[in-house]
C-alpha cells in the first residue's frame, strides 16, 4: 500500500479528458481516481474553512474523511455531493469536473452519487416504503409494482424490509439511517457519501452499519466516502483516508488509518488515530 | 482596617440547612498585602455575603500587593464560592495583583486552575459591541435590499418551476398535492366560517344603527353585500390562511431544513420547488377563491342576521336588496383579489421556510417571519388591486 501515491495534485494535467490513459508512471495505483480533488478551497462567504485540498479516491475504496470537531469534514462533504459550491479548485468524478459543468449536467452525476445524512434526512411525511420509492418514481420508467418491489429489496438489503409501512418518527436513530442507506442505494449510484454514519449510535448499532457498509462494498462494488471521526469506525472500514487539520485549515496527509496510525511522521495525526498517544 | 461582611440569615432557623452562614472578611496590612477569611458554608442556594463591598475594597487605589486566603474555618463550599473567586482572579490578573491561592483548599485550588486553563475560544467577528444609529440603520438598509432580492430570486424560481410544470417535466407527487388541497381548503371550512359570518354581523349591526338614524335600514344589504363580495371576503380568507396555512408551511418546510429534507432532495436531482412549493403555490392558488366565495356567502348570512333579527328586515327584502346591489364584476374583483392573496400566502410561506436557518428557534422565526411578510403584502396587493380594477373599469 503507497498512501501517498493518489494525493499529487494533478497540476501536470490541467484539463483531464473524461475517460483517461494512465496521466503518468506506471504504478499500482489506479491512473483515474474515482474522484479527484484538485486545489479545492471549501468555505462559507468570505470565511475559508479548508484549503489547498488535492487527493484522490479510487474506485471501491472506502474513503474517510476524518479530522477533529470544526475541522471542515461535513463543509467538504457538502461540496463533494453538490450542495456548496467550492471557493476555488477543482472537483472531478471520472475525470469530468463536477462544478464547472452546467447545472442539468451536474444534476445528472448528482443522481449517481447516494447520500446517507447524519440523522437520515428521511422525507417525514412519507412512509419507509415510499421514501426508498421516490428517487425510483422521478427517474425511472419502472411501473408501481416493480418500484415496490425495488423498494422492499433495498429495505431488505439493510434489514428492515419488515418495516415499509412506518413513518420516519416511528423507528429509532439507527433503522433511519439504515433506511437512509438504502434510499441513498436506490438508484444504484456509483458512489456513496455517508455523513457521520455512526454519530448517535450504541456501539453495536455502529458496528452494524460499519457492517453493512463494507458488505455493501464488498457485493457492489461501490465507491464509498465517509466523514467520520469515530476511531473503531475508521480502523474497520477504512481503505484509504484524508486528515484535516481545523487549525492549519488544510489536509495534513492521507493513507490507510492503520498505516498512518503506526507511521505517520505527523504527531497529530498519530495522537488523533490513538486517542492522544495510549 | 478590616471590613466583615456576613449574610443576614440566621442560619439555625432553618432546620435543612444547619450551616453557619456563609461570610467573609479582609484585612489589609501596612505592606499592602490583603488577607481574605473566609468561613461559613457558601452555597449557592445559601444567601452570600455582600461582595461588592468586598471588591470596592480590594480594588480601590491603591490596590494591594497581594491577596491571600484564609479558610480554617470553611464549612462548605461549591460553585458559590468558586465562582467568585475565578472572578477574582481574574480581576486581579488584569489589574497585577498577585493572587497566592495556598490558603484554598485543594479542591478549590484545582478548579480554579481547570477555570484559568480553558482557553478563550471566541469566534472573530464576534464582538457585539452597540452600533452608532447611522451605522445600524445602513446595515437594516442594506438588509431590506438583500431581502427584497432573495424575494424576488425566489419568485423567478418559482416562476421557473411552473413554466417546466406546464411542459410536464416538474416532479411532484399529484398525491401530496391533493392531501394538500383539502389540508389548505376543505380543513379551513370552519374557522372561515365563524370569523366571515361574524364580521358580516359586526358589519350589518353598525350599519343598520347608522343607518336606522335616517330611516335607510334598508341600505344595510348594499353596505354589508359591497364590502364582503369586493373586498372583506378575501380579506378575510387571506388573514385566515396566512396565520392557519402560510404559518404551517414555512414551519414544514424549516423543519425540512432543519432535518436535512431539502439536502437530500437536491443531492437527488429533485429541485425543492419543483417538489416542495409548487404543489403548496397550486394548492392555495386553487382553493382561495373558493374559500374566498364561500366566505362570501356566510358574510352575507351574518350581515342578513344583523339585518333581519336587530333591523327588523323581512328575509326576502334582505335578499332582494342583496341581489340587486351585487353585481359580477364586483365578484370578480373579490375573486381576483383572493386568487392573488393565495398566492401571496404560498410564496411568503414557502419563501420563508425555505430560508429558515437549522434550529428550532430559526423555525419558529420563519413562522412569524412567514405570516408577517404575508399580511403585508396582503394589504398593500389589496391597495394596488383597488387602483387596478378602478383604472381598468372593474368597480
Amino acid at each position: 500500500m503507497s498512501p501517498d501515491g493518489p494525493t499529487k495534485p494533478p497540476s501536470d494535467s490541467p484539463r483531464v479528458p473524461p475517460v483517461s490513459e494512465p496521466i503518468s508512471e506506471p504504478t499500482s495505483e489506479q491512473a483515474d481516481p474515482h474522484i479527484l480533488l484538485d486545489a479545492v478551497s471549501v468555505g462559507y462567504g468570505e470565511t475559508v474553512i479548508q484549503h489547498d485540498l488535492s487527493f484522490g479516491v479510487r474506485r471501491g475504496d472506502v474513503f474517510v474523511i476524518m479530522g477533529g470537531s470544526g475541522s471542515g469534514k461535513s463543509t467538504l462533504m457538502r461540496s463533494l455531493i453538490g450542495l456548496l459550491a467550492p471557493q476555488s479548485g477543482r472537483i472531478l468524478f471520472d475525470g469530468e469536473s463536477f462544478w464547472d459543468a452546467p447545472e442539468h449536467a451536474r444534476t445528472r452525476r448528482m443522481r449517481r452519487n447516494g447520500v446517507m445524512y447524519q440523522s437520515g434526512a428521511l422525507w417525514s411525511s412519507m412512509t419507509l416504503e415510499e421514501n426508498v420509492a421516490l428517487p425510483l418514481e422521478q427517474y425511472t420508467d419502472l411501473r408501481r409494482s416493480q418500484i415496490h418491489e425495488v423498494a422492499v429489496y433495498k429495505l431488505a438489503l439493510v434489514g428492515l424490509a419488515a418495516y415499509c409501512d412506518y413513518y420516519p418518527s416511528e423507528i429509532s436513530g439507527g433503522m433511519r439511517k439504515r433506511v437512509g442507506v438504502a434510499r441513498a442505494m436506490a438508484l444504484d449510484p456509483d458512489i456513496l457519501f455517508f455523513d457521520e454514519p455512526s454519530a448517535g449510535l450504541d456501539p453495536l448499532s455502529a458496528r452494524l452499519l460499519d457492517d453493512l457498509i463494507l458488505e455493501l462494498r464488498e457485493s457492489l462494488g461501490t465507491t464509498m466516502v465517509v466523514v467520520t471521526h469515530d476511531l473503531a469506525s475508521i480502523f474497520t472500514i477504512a481503505d484509504d483516508s484524508v486528515f484535516l487539520d481545523a487549525a492549519t485549515q488544510t489536509m495534513l496527509t492521507t493513507g490507510n488509518p492503520r498505516d498512518l496510525r503506526e507511521h505517520c511522521e505527523i504527531k497529530l495525526v498519530r495522537d488523533f488515530l490513538s486517542r492522544g498517544g495510549e | 482596617m478590616r471590613i466583615l461582611v456576613g449574610a443576614m440569615t440566621d442560619s439555625v432557623s432553618t432546620p435543612l440547612k444547619p450551616h453557619p452562614a456563609a461570610r467573609i472578611a479582609l484585612v489589609r496590612d501596612q505592606a499592602g498585602r490583603v488577607v481574605l477569611a473566609i468561613g461559613g458554608a457558601w452555597q449557592l442556594d445559601a444567601d452570600l455575603p455582600d461582595l461588592d463591598r468586598i471588591d470596592a475594597e480590594l480594588f480601590t487605589e491603591p490596590g494591594p500587593t497581594s491577596v491571600a486566603f484564609e479558610t480554617s474555618d470553611l464549612v462548605a463550599w461549591d460553585s458559590g464560592l468558586v465562582s467568585y473567586l475565578a472572578s477574582l482572579a481574574w480581576r486581579c490578573r488584569e489589574s497585577g495583583i498577585a493572587m497566592q491561592e495556598e490558603g484554598l483548599p485543594d479542591g478549590i485550588q484545582a478548579l480554579l486552575r481547570l477555570a484559568s486553563t480553558v482557553p478563550e475560544r471566541r469566534a472573530e467577528g464576534r464582538d457585539e459591541h452597540a452600533d452608532p444609529f447611522l451605522r445600524r440603520f445602513g446595515l437594516d438598509f442594506i438588509d431590506l435590499a438583500r431581502s427584497t432580492g432573495e424575494i424576488l430570486a425566489f419568485i423567478g424560481e418559482v416562476t421557473l418551476a411552473l413554466r417546466s410544470m406546464l411542459a410536464g417535466r416538474a416532479r411532484f407527487r399529484r398525491s401530496e398535492l391533493w392531501l394538500l388541497v383539502e389540508e389548505v381548503g376543505a380543513d379551513a371550512l370552519p374557522i372561515i366560517s365563524l370569523v366571515s359570518f361574524l364580521v358580516g354581523l359586526i358589519l350589518g349591526y353598525i350599519g343598520d344603527q347608522q343607518l336606522a338614524q335616517f330611516g335607510a335600514r334598508i341600505f344595510v344589504a348594499d353596505l354589508v353585500g359591497l364590502a364582503i363580495v369586493i373586498q372583506m371576503g378575501a380579506l378575510i380568507t387571506a388573514i385566515v390562511l396566512a396565520g392557519r396555512t402560510g404559518a404551517a408551511f414555512a414551519a414544514q418546510l424549516g423543519s425540512m431544513q432543519v432535518n436535512e429534507e431539502i439536502d437530500a432532495l437536491r443531492t437527488m436531482g429533485i429541485s425543492p420547488v419543483e417538489f416542495l412549493v409548487l404543489p403548496r403555490l397550486i394548492a392555495l392558488v386553487a382553493m382561495t377563491p373558493l374559500l374566498a366565495v364561500y366566505a362570501n356567502l356566510m358574510g352575507l348570512l351574518g350581515g342578513a342576521f344583523a339585518g333581519t333579527v336587530v333591523g327588523g328586515l323581512s328575509p326576502t327584502e334582505y335578499f332582494t336588496q342583496t341581489v340587486a346591489a351585487i353585481g359580477w364584476n364586483h365578484i370578480t374583483q373579490g375573486l381576483i383579489s383572493a386568487t392573488v392573496f393565495g398566492a401571496i400566502v404560498a410564496v411568503s410561506g414557502c419563501l420563508r421556510g425555505m430560508q429558515s436557518g437549522r434550529s428550532a428557534a430559526a423555525v419558529g422565526e420563519a413562522t412569524t417571519s412567514a405570516v408577517v411578510t404575508s399580511i403585508v403584502f396582503i394589504v398593500i396587493a389589496s391597495a394596488g388591486l383597488t387602483i387596478v380594477f378602478d383604472a381598468i373599469g372593474l368597480s
